[in-house]
C-alpha cells in the first residue's frame, strides 16, 4: 500500500509542480525516492520536528502548492496535533497528513507507535477529511483524490507494505464519501476499512459455510461519512458487523448511533481494538488477536464456529 | 497606492509617530465598546507593525501584494486591525463590530479575513507556517518576501525552535521575523522567570540567522535592519520593546495584557498619547 501510495505520488507529481512532500526523518518508501531524485526541491525533509513539518505544510499550501506530510501514523498525527487541527483544519487547506502504519502496524514497537485511536481522533475534527484505503489498488484511487482536490485537509491513513489486492472484484469503483460494496450478500453485511477488510472476507466465507449470504462493504471514507449508504444497511439487512482497526470510538459508535437514528431494527456486532494500551509483541495479527480480532474469535462470539 | 520598492530615505520618522499616536487612540476607542482587548501587546509592537506596513511591504505594479505580513502573535492583532482599516482592507463597520455577533473579527486573526495572512492565536505556529510560506516563494522563484512578527513569550515554545532550524537549513532569505522583546510571558517578566532565555541574538546566530537588535518603538530602525539584510538567511529583528507603550499606568503592568480601561482610565491613556513621546 505505500510502495503504491508513492509510485501513484511520483506519476502525479511529475505532471503536477504544486506537489511536494515533507518528511519528518523517515525514509522515503519506493518511488518517493525516485521523486525525491528527480525534485529535490519539493522534498522536505524536517528531520525529527514534526510540527514543523505540519506548519511548513500550511504555509505552503497558502502560497498555492499542494504539500503532502509524511510520516508514522502517531508522529504525523499526534505529535503535531495542534498544528494539523489549528493550521490546517481551522485554515481549510488542501494539505494530505499521510499516516504511515496506522492501527496497530507497527506490531513491535510497541504501543508508542500504535495509532490506535487515529480514526477516532482524526473524525473528531471539524473540516478533516479522514480516509483509510484497504488495499494497494485502493491506495493509488485515494491518493491520486488527495492530490488533485482543493477542498481541505486530509488524514490519509495507510498500512504498510505488501498487503493484498482485495477489491478486484468489487461492484463499485472507489469514490470519494461513498461506501463501496465488495460483496454482495443477503443476510449479513460486514462493514469495515482498512487492510482489515481482509479479516471481513475471512468471516463472510464463514457466514457463506454457515448458510447465510454476508455482504463485505468498505467505508474507506470515514469522514465524511456515507450515511445515507449506512443507513440503507442498517434498515435492510437483519445483522450488521463492523470490524475495525481502531478503538471502539470510531465507525463502530457511528454505526450503532445512526442505527437507533433511522431506527435500524438489525442485529449489530461490533469487533474493535480495545480502549486499553497493548504491552505485548509480535505479528501484525498477533497484536489484533491480542484485542480479540482475529477470524477465529470473531466467528466464535457470532457462532459460526 | 501602489507601494514601489521601499529604501530607508522613504521612511518618514514624524509621519510614522503620527501614524502610531493614531493607531493607539483608535485603538483605545475600540476599547470602550468591549471588555477585553489585549492593548498592552498591541501597544508593544505599534511602531514594528507600522514600520512594515509603511515602510516595508511591497505590492506588484497590478495593485496586488507582493509580500506577506503574518501575525504570529495574534493576541496583538488590534494594531493589524486599525491599520488595514486605514489602508480600505477592512471597513470602519468592521472594527465597530469587533467581537460582535455580527462582526466578523475576533481578538485573534482569522484566516480568510482580508488582509490576515494566517489564523493564529495558539502560540507558536506562526514562524513555521512562515516559513512554509516563505519556502514556498522560494520554489516558485517569486522575490516575494515574508514578514512575521512573534512575540517573545512564542521564543518558549519548541515548536518555535523547530521553525527557526528549518529556516536555517532552507537558507530562507526571504524571511524575516521580528520578535516583540517587551519580556514579558502572561505571567512574568523573562529575565526574571527565565533566565536561560537571554541572550537571544547568539541562540539566533547558532540557528544560521542573521540577526539585527534595535529598538522596537524606532521604526527607521527595523526599516534599516530588514533592508540591510544579507538575503543569504533568514533575519530575526530582535526588538527591544515596553509592553503598553504610550500609557504610563499601562507600561509593564501584566493587567493590561487583557483588560480594557474604563471611562476615566480612558481620559487619561488618550490624553498622554496626544501628548506624549511615544
Amino acid at each position: 500500500m505505500r510502495n503504491r501510495f508513492a509510485e501513484t505520488f511520483y506519476q502525479l507529481g511529475k505532471q503536477d509542480p504544486r506537489l511536494c512532500v515533507i518528511v519528518a526523518d523517515i525514509s522515503p518508501a519506493g518511488s518517493i525516492a525516485k521523486f525525491r531524485e528527480e525534485f529535490p526541491e519539493r522534498f522536505v525533509n524536517t528531520g525529527v520536528a514534526e510540527q514543523i513539518m505540519i506548519g511548513m505544510a500550511a504555509g505552503m499550501a497558502q502560497r498555492g502548492l499542494r504539500p503532502f506530510a509524511y510520516t508514522i501514523a502517531t508522529f504525523s498525527l499526534y505529535r503535531p496535533f495542534e498544528m494539523v487541527r489549528d493550521d490546517l483544519c481551522y485554515q481549510q487547506l488542501p494539505v494530505t497528513v499521510v499516516g504511515i502504519g496506522g492501527g496497530v502496524t507497527y506490531s513491535t514497537l510497541g504501543a508508542t507507535h500504535h495509532a490506535q485511536e487515529d480514526i477516532a481522533i482524526a473524525t473528531s475534527v471539524p473540516s478533516l477529511n479522514v480516509i483509510a484505503p484497504c488495499d494497494p489498488d485502493e491506495a493509488e484511487a485515494v491518493t491520486r483524490w488527495c492530490a488533485t482536490q482543493d477542498d481541505g485537509p486530509v488524514y490519509l491513513r495507510l498500512g504498510k507494505a505488501g498487503e493484498p489486492n482485495l477489491t478486484a472484484k468489487a461492484m463499485d469503483p472507489w469514490r470519494f464519501g461513498k461506501l463501496r460494496r465488495l460483496r454482495e450478500g443477503r443476510d449479513v453485511c460486514i462493514i469495515t476499512y482498512g487492510p482489515i477488510a481482509k479479516m471481513a472476507f475471512e468471516v463472510a466465507d464463514r457466514f457463506a459455510e454457515a448458510g447465510k449470504s454476508a455482504a463485505v462493504v468498505n467505508v474507506a471514507t470515514l469522514k465524511p461519512l456515507d450515511r445515507e449508504g449506512l443507513a440503507r444497511i442498517l434498515q435492510s439487512y437483519a445483522q450488521v458487523v463492523v470490524i475495525e482497526e481502531c478503538v471502539p470510538r470510531a465507525l463502530a459508535m457511528e454505526v450503532k448511533a445512526l442505527a437507533w437514528e433511522v431506527g435500524g431494527k438489525c442485529r449489530i456486532d461490533a469487533f474493535t481494538l480495545q480502549d486499553e494500551f497493548i504491552h505485548c509483541y509480535g505479528s501484525h495479527d498477533d497484536i489484533l488477536a491480542a484485542h480479540g480480532l482475529s477470524t477465529k474469535q470473531i466467528c466464535a462470539k457470532l457462532g459460526l464456529m | 497606492m501602489i507601494r514601489q520598492t521601499p529604501s530607508s530615505n522613504s521612511f518618514d520618522a514624524g509621519a510614522a509617530r503620527n501614524r502610531c499616536r493614531r493607531y493607539r487612540r483608535r485603538i483605545l476607542d475600540i476599547s470602550q465598546q468591549v471588555t477585553a482587548l489585549h492593548i498592552a501587546p498591541a501597544f508593544s509592537c505599534t511602531e514594528i507593525v507600522d514600520a512594515i506596513y509603511n515602510g516595508l511591504l511591497v505590492d506588484r505594479p497590478d495593485g496586488s501584494m507582493r509580500d506577506v505580513f503574518l501575525m504570529s502573535k495574534g493576541h496583538g492583532c488590534m494594531i493589524q486591525y486599525v491599520i488595514l482599516e486605514e489602508r480600505g482592507i477592512l471597513s470602519r463597520a468592521d472594527l465597530d463590530s469587533y467581537c460582535k455577533p455580527d462582526g466578523r473579527l475576533g481578538a485573534h486573526p482569522d484566516f480568510g479575513v482580508p488582509g490576515i495572512a494566517a489564523s493564529t492565536g495558539s502560540l507558536g505556529h506562526g514562524l513555521g507556517i512562515a516559513v512554509g510560506q516563505a519556502y514556498a516563494e522560494k520554489l516558485k522563484k517569486t522575490d516575494s518576501l515574508i514578514y512575521c512578527v512573534l512575540s517573545d513569550g512564542e521564543f518558549q515554545e519548541g515548536s518555535t525552535w523547530e521553525a527557526m532550524l528549518m529556516a536555517g537549513n532552507l537558507g530562507l532569505g526571504n524571511l524575516v521575523a521580528v520578535m516583540d522583546n517587551n519580556d514579558f510571558s502572561g505571567l512574568e517578566r523573562m529575565s526574571e522567570g527565565h533566565k536561560a532565555f537571554y541572550p537571544l541574538a547568539e541562540k539566533a546566530t547558532a540557528f544560521g540567522w542573521d540577526v539585527a537588535e534595535i529598538d522596537g518603538h524606532n521604526g527607521q530602525q527595523l526599516v534599516d535592519a530588514a533592508l540591510g539584510r544579507s538575503g543569504k538567511r533568514p533575519m530575526l529583528v530582535v526588538a527591544r520593546t515596553v509592553k503598553g507603550k504610550g500609557v504610563s499606568y499601562m507600561e509593564n503592568e501584566p493587567i493590561w495584557h487583557y483588560r480594557s480601561p474604563n471611562a476615566d482610565e480612558y481620559k487619561k491613556a488618550m490624553a498622554e498619547i496626544e501628548g506624549g513621546a511615544a
